[in-house]
């Protein structure tokens, strides 16, 4: 198994979450996020103070699938979440060493 | 005793509750400035002076303001406890109001003007501590600066012009928001941490009421309904225009984008500005007035980095530079043909004399309102301390201080 982990622009999450859904992706959790990469800030301007904001809104996802899928959906992740401009954000995959669905007791893939 | 007159009282009725309901007005306008956890101890130094400046106005603050004048400083006690004042009637001829509306509306201008200092004292100071100095504040600063201007007092005789409370309420809040800064010191992180504002929106609501409000502030200082109130709306309506259009200009002038907060602050500006002028001016020096003040806070603004206070809401930078400027401007702008009971400034063939007597207003408002202010908090330091502590700052006065959050995410 593998967990994907993916920092996207917060506009794309639907489009994600659809190209997923498409490849049989039956599960994952996204959650709002702040962080910065190269992109860096944006300065914000409250009656001429100056805030340097180093810290950017962004949506995280994270899913765990089986190792068979998990090159498909990285590269789905990319597709989707790609606009070609700076910040766009990155996927990232780790090896997943447990799974289990707590209703049940399946373990391992069958959890998923 | 002059005949009422009931479609002034109407309108004085009417202006009183606008000038009360400027203080939730400003409540929204302030806290959309501080951090969410601190959005409640912003709302309640506005919101708890409704309630407590209303009552000090009642037992002592009326009388001290209003009473028989005693050596142009004070007011003596004959309306303590507001005895005596049903069934009176303010005014001369045949325009006068009565006493009771005359004095509930002079009382919303002190909870305001309390109210309107703790931009400064914002995110750090201790609530029992505000609640102690504002009611020693609206006695001991406010009601003799209304006597001074208002209530025949030596302002007043000397012949400096103040319409509406530029000096006794923008100035006199803005010397006491000095005194309050310096006395507080600046916030934890002031300079290093991040301090935006939370709720913008907030803030233009709060901005957008008081310039509602500020309509009873001004055309309900003629006192009447009639000419000079309608003069005085028309100027502030202006002034106000014009300051939000000047704000947003400079910014755009200096290499900025125009801001919602600025153009919001602009507008304030430009109130504030028009103030003590509101019923002397005709309509064009009012646009003049909104834009130069709009101009001169929006640079005010930086006094307190230059000078390295923690005015936190820019009450000095707005009301002190907005008031200051207003009222040197009352002095170039007044004119006898819109009020034959103001003065000719300069502009209108009154020479300098008025703009020196504006001057004098001025310096004796900040020097009275902020030394006695600067004495209170110091004592007050001293006895119970002024400040929250470090850990009460960092995880927001709303929580330590009223066991509430504003928001539940």
């Amino acid at each position: 198994m593998k967990k994907i982990e993916a920092v996207i622009k917060p506009h794309k999450l639907d489009e994600v979450k659809e190209a997923l859904h498409a490849l049989g992706v039956t599960g994952m959790t996204a959650y709002e996020v702040k962080g910065f990469g190269r992109q860096k800030g944006h300065t914000e301007v409250y009656r001429g103070n100056e805030y340097t904001i180093d810290f950017v809104p962004k949506t995280k996802i994270e899913l765990v699938v089986d190792d068979e899928l998990a090159p498909k959906v990285e590269q789905a992740i990319v597709d989707a979440a790609r606009t070609d401009k700076i910040g766009d954000g990155k996927v990232f995959t780790f090896d997943c060493i447990g799974a289990v669905r707590i209703r049940t007791g399946e373990r391992g893939t069958d959890a998923l | 005793m002059p005949a009422i007159d009931t479609g002034s009282t109407a309108w004085m009725l009417v202006c009183a509750a606008m000038v009360l309901f400027m203080t939730p007005g400003l409540a929204l306008f302030y806290a959309g400035m501080v951090r969410s956890k601190n959005v409640l101890s912003s709302t309640m130094h506005s919101l708890f002076a409704m309630g407590l400046v209303s009552v000090i106005w009642a037992v002592i603050g009326y009388t001290l303001a209003f009473g028989k004048d005693v050596g142009g400083l004070i007011g003596g006690l004959q309306f303590l406890g507001l005895g005596g004042v049903l069934g009176s009637a303010t005014g001369t001829g045949t325009s006068a109001i009565p006493t009771s509306v005359f004095a509930m509306y002079q009382g919303m201008f002190a909870v305001i003007t309390v109210a309107l200092i703790t931009g400064a004292v914002a995110e750090r100071m201790k609530f029992k501590a505000y609640v102690i100095f504002a009611t020693l504040w609206a006695v001991l600063v406010y009601s003799p600066l209304a006597h001074w201007v208002w209530g025949g007092g030596w302002l007043m005789k000397f012949g400096a012009l103040d319409f509406a409370g530029g000096t006794v309420v923008h100035i006199a809040s803005a010397a006491a928001a000095l005194a309050a800064a310096l006395a507080l010191g600046k916030r934890t992180g002031y300079g290093t941490e991040e301090m935006r504002p939370h709720n913008i929106p907030m803030s233009v609501l709060g901005a957008g009421i008081l310039w509602f409000g500020w309509f009873g502030f001004n055309a309900g200082s003629a006192l009447g309904s009639g000419h000079l109130a309608g003069s005085a709306f028309m100027a502030t309506n202006l002034s106000a225009a014009a300051g939000m259009l000047a704000w947003t200009l400079a910014e755009v002038f200096t290499g900025h984008k125009p801001t919602v907060l600025g153009a919001a602050s602009g507008a304030v500006a430009g109130l504030v500005g028009i103030t003590p002028a509101a019923g002397f001016v005709g309509p064009m020096p009012a646009l003049a007035i909104g834009a130069i003040v709009g101009i001169a806070c929006y640079f005010g603004l930086r006094l307190k980095s230059r000078f390295g206070f923690d005015d936190a809401l820019d009450v000095v930078g707005v009301h002190g530079v907005g008031g200051t400027t207003g009222a040197i401007l009352t002095g170039v702008f007044a004119s006898l043909a819109v009020n034959s009971a103001g003065a000719d400034g300069l502009l209108s063939g009154g020479g300098l004399a008025l703009i020196g007597k504006q001057f004098v207003g001025v310096g004796a408002t900040i020097a009275f309102s902020f030394t006695v202010s600067f004495i209170i908090l110091k004592l007050l330091d001293i006895t119970m301390g002024i400040r929250v502590d470090v850990d009460t700052e960092a995880g927001g006065l709303d929580l330590a201080e009223h066991a509430e959050t504003g928001y539940e995410f």
